[in-house]
């Protein structure tokens, strides 16, 4: 994975640099000493790793508003930092960055149960957000996977989803208004506690440009009251062929669950082995929830299961109780975890059109015979968006770079058939080289387009999302 | 002048590389907002026609000139639909034509489920748009989640054709309930109304619609919320808003196929001021600020929707748009000039950052200022 030259200027201005940063920041919050710069190193991208030239923790918008000031005079690239839980190294560092961690703006600034929303400074962690309000009986929908650790500010930038996105939306769909502040240090507020923002859709745009277009410090999420109640169903299939067929036809007939998890047999496998969630020995297996009352939610499993029923399944297991529920869900959750503990992995995230998902997988199966390396796959079916595992061994020369290598004709595969790269980690540098597989090239220049009105001297977050031959002219004129 | 009329996207491109003249874009024309455009007419409802429809992956590809109703004939077909609802702007403008899913999504036209299920930008997978220089881009895709670069294809919702010309559009759709059940209320105050409404919107019953009129059918202020699904489930979640709201008032439930689409309709196309020679404002705020709001300007009728959030104001002829928009700055959201007197400008003045982040992108997207000019200009509209 290639990275720009750390540019030799900025390396011998580091001293100044420290000093103007310790004018307007605790000196807790300038972090420039090498063995601790270390701890910036990498986000959840670990094979990637560069120590920052230094970081910074402000803690509040004016400080933020500073940081960036002075990194522009200097010309200095900042990379964001939410809580580095990026599996693309969307907050991995360069030599000559300032890592701008949002880790200290942590506060509840506003919640408001009548008009439904929070206010919340972007550090708070996804999780905790739900925390703020869940007393109350709201919640806030979007949950990726890593919403225990990962930032709001990281989940605008990469417009997390997460399993009960089918229903509920990513983050673009329920983020109302931001406080976000442009390389150059202004302050904009975008947005607000009412619907569809005034003038252009800049919180769409805002959401997924990975950090490239502004430090977002502030924002105002959408909360909704929890259901009644939720109950998963466990189908099992003996093959993906099936699962695939099933999961349209629960799609075609109305019901809309709030999740659909699709895991395949080497994902089921390793699961048993480390969680005993008490799956069946089978070539696929489905766990659909609904949500409602307790007999809203018969209703709609009712439905599901007579739909399961037409296509012949190993096992249809629909869940009698809370502690039932938690172990359907238990192999799910600890998939990834599973996957760790047999093997190093690499998580890929292409979307593709429910429609293609036997197709794909039969493909995929195909190709980790030629690549020789086991794939597992573990996703969400509902919306299409994959998650193929491939297990590789780290300490053995050049199985990360097969890794990475039948990781692209995987996601080349999903653009294919009509999909695409990524549906919710992000492009980072993880796929930066690949988009040109996905968009020509005047689709690329018209969305760098966009990042030459924001940052114009292209300081933020300068090397990701797009192909650096792409980028370079961009990068360079603004040097 | 007869509209220019292209009946591919490559014409299209052509005509816009070529030209030294401005264009004035519509698809079907039924929702002229803003300033009149000088410039050469040009229309996309040469490019027509669904390419690709996919009920099981509830997604649907079509040519930006597809009228509307091709569009959600052919969802009906399979039991689905726009979730979004577009409101049909006809009745409230006095215009004839037929609506384009194009424009559809260039004006981000979404009705009473917004508050549910998002709006038209929400539904809005990828697009293909021809740029003020000509050249045809193509960005998102025909997938539901989808982070592989920046978001043009909300850029481009609600836009107007200012930053390009939509070509086709990739949209999600939704399974059609097969209840709706509607509760209402008469003769609530707007406070007591609005309050009512936040209430049910903060329960776990899924409304699907939340809306308020100060003139109802009868005459009568009306406030209604809808709830939809099977049978049992509207019945069972009517009885428990019943319950919950029983403080604010008594609702009754009409879960009348034709009578509930009827309500919902006139909702969402503003019936109540089709036919009225007042100004009709738009504006976005937050629902509990809507009274308070509406109370502030004089002369004003509303129609409340999203729960408040979405205010229908109709006021006097001549109104001055000062008015609305020192009404608005101090409660925060923004007010659109739908129809009716200009001249307090149409769009929502933005903050300088933001209105220098937004003409930045014009200038990338139209570096000749061919697309609408004038149309969502701040300069232009005070100049008026």
């Amino acid at each position: 994975m290639e990275m720009p030259a750390p540019n030799p200027d900025i390396l011998s201005k580091k001293a100044e640099l420290v000093t103007r940063l310790l004018d307007i920041l605790p000196a807790d919050a300038v972090i420039s000493d090498p063995a601790e710069t270390r701890a910036y190193e990498c986000d959840a991208l670990t094979a990637y790793k560069c120590p920052p030239l230094a970081a910074v923790l402000p803690s509040t918008t004016q400080e933020v508003s500073d940081v960036l000031r002075i990194c522009h005079e200097m010309g200095v690239p900042v990379v964001p930092r939410g809580s580095g839980t990026s599996l693309a190294g969307g907050a991995l560092p360069t030599e000559d960055s300032v890592i701008l961690g949002v880790a200290r703006l942590n506060e509840v600034l506003e919640t408001d149960y009548g008009n439904r929303f929070i206010r919340v400074q972007t550090g708070r962690t996804n999780l905790s957000v739900t925390g703020a309000v869940e007393e109350d009986g709201y919640f806030y929908a979007p949950d990726p996977s890593s919403q225990l650790a990962c930032a709001i500010a990281g989940n605008i930038a990469m417009n997390s989803g997460g399993a009960h996105c089918l229903k509920y939306g990513v983050t673009t769909n329920n983020l109302l208004g931001v406080t976000m502040v442009l390389m150059d240090g202004t302050v904009t507020e975008i947005g607000g506690a009412h619907l569809d923002a005034e003038g252009y859709d800049l919180l769409g745009l805002i959401c997924g440009s990975e950090g490239q277009l502004g430090v977002v410090t502030e924002a105002t999420l959408r909360i909704l009251h929890k259901p009644e109640g939720a109950r998963p169903v466990l189908i099992g299939f003996d093959s993906n062929e099936v699962a695939g067929a099933c999961v349209s036809d629960i799609i075609k007939a109305g019901v809309l669950p709030v999740a659909i998890e699709f895991m395949d047999r080497p994902c089921i496998r390793a699961t048993e082995d480390f969680a005993q969630a008490g799956y069946p020995d089978c070539e696929a297996l489905l766990i659909v929830e609904v949500e409602g009352s307790e007999a809203e939610i018969d209703e709609q499993l009712e439905t599901i299961m007579s739909i399961a029923r037409t296509h012949d399944p190993v096992e249809l297991r629909q869940s009698g109780s809370a502690e039932e529920s938690a172990k359907i869900w238990l192999g799910r959750k600890s998939a990834f975890g599973a996957m760790g503990n047999i093997n190093d992995y690499m998580c890929l995230d292409g979307t593709i059109p429910v429609s293609q998902l036997p197709y794909v997988l039969k493909r995929i199966g195909e190709m980790s015979k030629e690549f020789g390396l086991d794939v597992a796959n573990v996703f969400h079916a509902g919306d299409g968006n994959m998650h193929p595992l491939i297990l590789f061994d780290a300490n053995k020369p050049g199985d990360l770079e097969t890794c990475e290598a039948f990781g692209a004709e995987i996601l080349k595969l999903c653009v294919e058939v009509g999909g695409c790269l990524t549906g919710e980690h992000g492009v980072g540098i993880e796929k930066r080289d690949l988009m040109a597989h996905q968009y020509g090239e005047k689709d690329l220049a018209m969305q760098m387009a966009v990042k030459d009105v924001f940052d114009p001297k292209w300081l933020l977050n300068p090397a990701k999302v797009f192909p650096l031959a792409a980028s370079d002219a961009h990068r360079i004129a603004a040097e | 002048m007869k509209d220019l009329r292209p009946e591919t996207e490559a014409e299209l491109a052509a005509i816009v590389r070529d030209t030294s003249e401005p264009l004035r874009i519509r698809g079907g024309g039924t929702r002229p907002i803003g300033v009149p455009v000088n410039g050469a007419p040009l229309t996309t409802a040469g490019l027509s026609g669904i390419d690709l429809y996919e009920p099981g992956a509830l997604t649907l590809v079509a040519k930006a000139g597809t009228p509307l109703a091709e569009v959600e004939a052919a969802l009906a077909e399979e039991g689905q639909r726009l979730a979004f609802e577009p409101m049909d702007h006809r009745g409230l403008l006095g215009t004839g034509g037929e609506p384009t899913i194009g424009g559809v999504f260039a004006a981000n036209v979404s009705g009473p489920r917004r508050i549910q299920c998002g709006a038209a930008r929400d539904f809005l997978l990828g697009v293909r748009f021809v740029d003020g220089r000509g050249e045809v881009i193509r960005n998102g895709g025909r997938v539901m989640k989808n982070v592989t670069g920046y978001d043009l294809v909300k850029l481009m919702a609600g836009s107007y054709g200012t930053l390009g010309i939509l070509t086709e559009v990739a949209l999600k759709v939704l399974p059609k309930t097969q209840v709706t059940g509607s509760l209402a209320c008469d003769g609530l105050g707007d406070e007591t109304a609005i309050a009512a409404l936040c209430r049910a919107l903060g329960s776990p019953f899924e409304v699907t619609g939340a809306a308020h009129s100060q003139a109802g059918p009868e005459g009568a202020a009306r406030t209604v919320i809808r709830i939809e699904g099977t049978e049992a489930s509207v019945a069972y979640r009517a009885a428990e808003l019943q319950n919950a709201l029983a403080a604010f008032g008594e609702f009754t439930i009409d879960t009348d196929p034709d009578s509930t689409k009827a309500t919902w309709r006139a909702i969402r196309d503003v019936q109540p001021f089709h036919g009225t020679d007042g100004d009709i404002w738009r504006l976005s705020v937050k629902p509990t600020d809507a009274p308070g709001l509406v109370a502030r300007i004089d002369g004003a009728e509303a129609l409340y929707d999203w729960g408040g959030g979405l205010i229908w104001l109709c006021v006097p002829k001549g109104t001055a748009g000062q008015d609305i928009r020192t009404a608005i700055a101090k409660t925060g959201g923004h007010a659109t000039l739908i129809r009716g007197t200009r001249g307090g400008g149409v769009f929502q003045p933005l903050a300088p950052p933001v209105a220098a982040l937004q003409e930045g992108l014009r200038k990338r997207f139209d570096p000749k200022g061919l697309l609408n000019p004038g149309l969502m200009a701040q300069a232009r509209e005070a100049a008026e």
